[in-house]
């Protein structure tokens, strides 16, 4: 298996005899914050265009196919006008809270992708709370979601702010309380630990039944926390126009929608690095030739290709659900994932203390 | 990488935010149109401050919320340790969970789980 750490050391140690530690290590952050960001960025406008795709896959249309082959360029045509469209001031909102609100929705998300592991080695930081880091900081994004409701001084912005303010720490509980679940099976919260445990064999197929428990309660908890459909009535086109981002034009608009993408992308990544294996190719027991043509392909593929997996299986969800009302959706959460949850733990600590996983 | 990396990429989120805003307001077009800075509420003027007090229920949850996330911060560290501590970890936990799906029995006996 192809291991990026040598690279990186091998980086490290060109970069600490051509100059002084110092600049060294600014070369590397610069290096770093580019790759990052250009990462960010092309991911962002590729899940716009995969998003109208299925979108128009599922509805039997076409979806974008002017410009560029297959349309593919179609998000960067659309970037670009974004770009040049006049950013309003409204005339009574608050002005600062108005301007900080995309810096914090955007910092949450690109704190949050800096912690996932891509492949072996490759990972901008690996924290031993791994996880629990991710958590942390993804649920920042509401703070930039209320301010943004609030500081628009519009009622449309505030109801649609102060739902999706209950709906995502409601299912915060239930994303933490599921990979709880598997941070018991795994023994450790650092995302490349979890990742080589399971070498021998994907953690939702080693936990029985309540690591797919789990999964399915992640899946759900996670669309409803990124705000997506059937869970997204925190934007509801047909109530609240456009919920707490109805103020933002221009590119400023630009950053909550790529926000909303990038938090679906990095749950996306969770669910594949926790439950799916990560970068860890797919094995089958003994049968040691379907094994070794399975271990040809990069682990950067197949880490990639489980993540667009679970992002598919999202969109999936969008355009199948119909919208859920909030006094149904805050039943779903507090009255039956939230008791699942706690029993699913229980189980998963039952089974590890006897011994039952594989 | 060490720690200290988590400002990088604070700093470099921030930073192009900041830049792409400031880029957009250089080579966006501007007009001046009184009616353009009104909030937009269906076209029609607004009446009434949205500065007010706001339906309770969501302070309810969010004041349940606070309880269970507590908790759930508090799990992280057991849920490492479980498989090395063994038999009491799990006990301890169950008691725990008791008392805590007590305090969720309550809440929904008192109705604070419905939406009004």
């Amino acid at each position: 298996m192809f291991d990026f750490a040598p690279l990186t050391k091998w980086i490290d140690t060109v970069l600490h005899n051509a100059m002084s530690p110092f600049w060294a290590v600014v070369v590397e952050m610069l290096i770093v914050g580019v790759l990052i960001l250009l990462f960010y960025a092309l991911i962002g406008l590729f899940l716009v265009y995969a998003e109208r795709k299925v979108c128009a896959f599922m509805q039997n249309r076409l979806g974008p196919n002017r410009v560029g082959p297959f349309g593919l360029f179609q998000t960067i045509a659309d970037l670009v006008k974004l770009l040049l469209v006049e950013l309003v001031p409204i005339r009574n909102a608050d002005k600062f809270l108005f301007n900080l609100a995309p810096f914090i929705v955007i910092t949450a998300s690109f704190m949050a992708i800096a912690a996932i592991p891509f492949a072996k080695g490759l990972h901008a930081i690996d924290l031993n709370i791994g996880i629990f880091y991710v958590i942390a900081v993804s649920a920042m994004g509401v703070i930039g979601i209320l301010l943004a409701g609030w500081a628009s001084n519009n009622k449309y912005s505030l109801i649609g702010a102060m739902r999706s303010g209950a709906q995502i720490v409601s299912y915060e509980l239930s994303v933490g309380l599921s990979l709880i679940t598997m941070v018991i099976l795994a023994g450790s919260m650092q995302l490349s630990v979890i990742v080589e445990g399971q070498a021998t064999g994907w953690f939702i197929f080693k936990g029985h039944i309540p690591a797919f428990i789990a999964f399915i309660v992640f899946l759900v908890a996670s669309t409803a926390e990124t705000n997506r459909g059937p869970f997204d009535l925190a934007e509801a086109e047909s109530e609240l126009t456009a919920g707490y981002h109805t103020e933002y034009s221009g590119i400023k608009f630009a950053f909550f929608f790529l926000a909303e993408y990038m938090n679906m992308f990095i749950v996306a990544s969770i669910a594949a690095t926790v439950f799916l294996g990560g970068w860890m190719p797919f094995h089958v027991g003994n049968w040691d030739g379907f094994n070794a043509v399975m271990d040809f392909i990069p682990p950067f593929v197949w880490y990639i290709v489980k993540t667009f997996f679970v992002v598919f299986l999202m969109m999936w969800f969008k355009w199948t659900f119909p919208r859920l009302r909030i006094d149904q959706l805050l039943t779903l959460e507090w009255k039956y994932l939230l008791p699942i949850n706690l029993v699913n733990v229980l189980i998963m600590a039952f089974i590890v203390l006897m011994g039952w996983h594989f | 990488m060490s720690n200290e990396w988590l400002v990088l990429f604070f700093l470099v989120g921030a930073v192009f935010v900041g830049l792409v805003i400031i880029l957009s307001g250089i080579i966006a077009p501007k007009s001046i149109n009184p009616q353009k800075f009104e909030p937009y509420e269906c076209g029609i003027p607004t009446t009434g401050v949205t500065w007010l007090q706001f339906n309770v229920g969501y302070y309810l949850f969010a004041i349940l919320f606070l309880v269970f996330d507590v908790e759930t911060v508090l799990v992280f560290p057991w849920a490492v340790v479980m498989k090395e501590v063994g038999l009491i970890a799990f006990v301890e936990i169950v008691i725990f969970f008791f008392i805590l799906g007590l305090g969720l029995l309550y809440a929904w006996k008192k109705h604070a789980l419905v939406w009004e």
